[in-house]
């Protein structure tokens, strides 16, 4: 069993399209969160919708990264993807260093080519128009993966995982067991999503979970998430190979952890977000007591951050009240499948310098949850190990644990 | 002399592959351009909703050109008349 620690980052989110502004927000707590314009698509007099925010990234051109035959046969999605994949790659030196059937792409992907897709089923249904032929290409949700391994070269195995908001995690954990067994020597692994679609946003509008105001997870007063868009991505790779090479070296991983609510669709259960934290330090051989920060999945729905919260405090006991805990989402919003690899991000971030990025938004913390919430500015410390939560819809959960280097 | 139906297609070949339409030729090939299968299905999309054609699928083959496109774009609209073409 290979040590695998994590030498390449990339990203473009809401809060910053290279590393440098993704760690100046967090610290900052200068959020991506802001109204988004009315969409031209809507076929009525009213947008239908109860909110008006989101987490978008509207200075992403692609022109600027993309060659034109790519832009044309990828969905935005994807071209994030790439675009962060890059970065990592490039941070990492990673072909420099490894052959490229050596390495792994491992990507989160939930909704694949939605606006694509809504684009041209609304031609197609509505004035029986012609359906554009790249329309698979752009649409289907490994399209990103795939294009990641044919930008950078990389020919090993290449998936992406889709496990609603827990994609991202699951696929960085599975890629951190491929190298750590060795099955290959490196991996780009994260996540990508572009989902703020008019479509996408009107069914997330129905299920009553978007906050109307602005997302303010862990608060008295919470009233739902705010979605976003975004890709983040991580070069993970032996301790050894980093070492012998003098890469740099930004937090190792040290376990993960699944596991299945198997009870309801929506509706979370304590128990199985308890189970994939406690999965996810016995891979790392680690006791709870060696935890000592947690980047939640706190949508700043009213369910997820309650049934978080009674996880924590059932693995973790007597000193959950005294782990801090942030949520990031009030920052860079959900951005569905991508988003357990912004928060691996700024997990990793938090380790490496020192601080723990505070939870933006919060009014009146809840006092029934209990949890020392890092609140107002970004707080010093010096964790050794921090765990990084994702519960997605359908009882998926998976929870990443890092140590610091 | 290049005819409005020439000038169209050199246009739609010109933004599918992000060049100027002026370094674009009758006698300029695919291959020249970079233009693979993906592209020419692509693009064979785009000349049939510019000039309301269907291509059928035993023609894209045979196409090495732009030239070729162009003529095979007037044999089809003098086969069968088409309305006005759309323009962007």
């Amino acid at each position: 069993m290979h040590r695998v620690v994590v030498t390449g980052l990339g990203c473009v989110t809401p809060i910053g399209s290279s590393i440098d502004e993704f760690r100046s927000a967090l610290f900052s707590g200068t959020s991506g969160i802001a109204p988004f314009p009315p969409f031209a698509e809507a076929p009525g007099p009213t947008q239908g919708l109860r909110f008006t925010q989101s987490a978008a990234i509207p200075s992403f051109d692609p022109d600027q990264h993309l060659a034109s035959g790519v832009i044309a046969a990828t969905n935005r999605t994807a071209q994030l993807a790439i675009v962060a994949a890059r970065q990592a790659a490039q941070q990492a030196q990673l072909l420099q260093h490894h052959a490229p059937g050596d390495i792994a792409i491992l990507l989160g992907c939930s909704t694949g080519g939605r606006s694509s897709e809504e684009t041209e089923t609304a031609r197609l249904y509505t004035r029986d128009a012609r359906v554009h032929p790249l329309t698979v290409i752009r649409t289907m949700a490994s399209a990103g993966a795939s294009y990641v391994s044919i930008d950078l070269g990389v020919t090993g195995p290449v998936l992406n995982l889709s496990t609603a908001c827990a994609s991202a995690t699951h696929a960085i954990g599975m890629a951190f067991h491929m190298v750590r067994s060795g099955m290959v020597q490196a991996a780009i692994a994260g996540g990508h999503e572009a989902p703020l679609t008019f479509g996408f946003l009107r069914a997330w509008d129905s299920m009553r979970v978007v906050s109307p105001t602005q997302c303010r997870p862990f608060s008295a007063d919470r009233d739902g998430m705010t979605l976003g868009e975004g890709a983040a991505m991580l070069t993970l790779e032996t301790l050894a190979s980093a070492q012998a090479r003098n890469a740099p070296i930004f937090a190792e991983i040290v376990g993960f952890g699944m596991s299945a609510d198997a009870t309801h669709i929506t509706q979370p259960n304590p128990t199985g977000a308890a189970t994939a934290i406690r999965k996810a330090l016995a891979d790392a051989s680690l006791e709870p007591a060696q935890i000592d920060y947690i980047n939640a999945h706190g949508t700043g729905t009213l369910a997820n951050d309650s049934v978080e919260a009674a996880a924590i405090h059932q693995v973790f006991g007597d000193r959950a009240p005294h782990i801090p805990v942030t949520s990031t989402k009030s920052l860079h919003g959900h951005s569905i499948g991508a988003s357990g690899a912004l928060e691996a991000l700024a997990t990793i971030l938090a380790l490496h310098h020192h601080q723990l990025p505070a939870t933006a938004g919060v009014t009146t913390l809840d006092p029934s949850l209990n949890l020392d919430v890092v609140l107002g500015h970004a707080r010093p410390a010096t964790p050794k190990f921090a765990i990084s939560n994702s519960l997605a819809f359908g009882g998926l959960n998976a929870v990443l644990a890092f140590r610091a280097t | 002399m290049i005819d409005h139906v020439a000038n169209r297609c050199i246009q739609l070949i010109a933004k599918s592959k992000n060049l100027e339409p002026e370094t674009i030729t009758l006698d300029t090939t695919f291959d020249s351009l970079n233009i693979d299968s993906l592209d020419k299905i692509n693009l064979s999309f785009e000349v049939e909703e510019a000039f309301a054609i269907v291509i059928p699928d035993d023609a894209l083959g045979s196409l090495k050109t732009v030239g070729d496109v162009v003529r095979g774009v007037e044999k089809l609209l003098q086969d069968a008349p088409a309305p006005p073409p759309t323009v962007n």
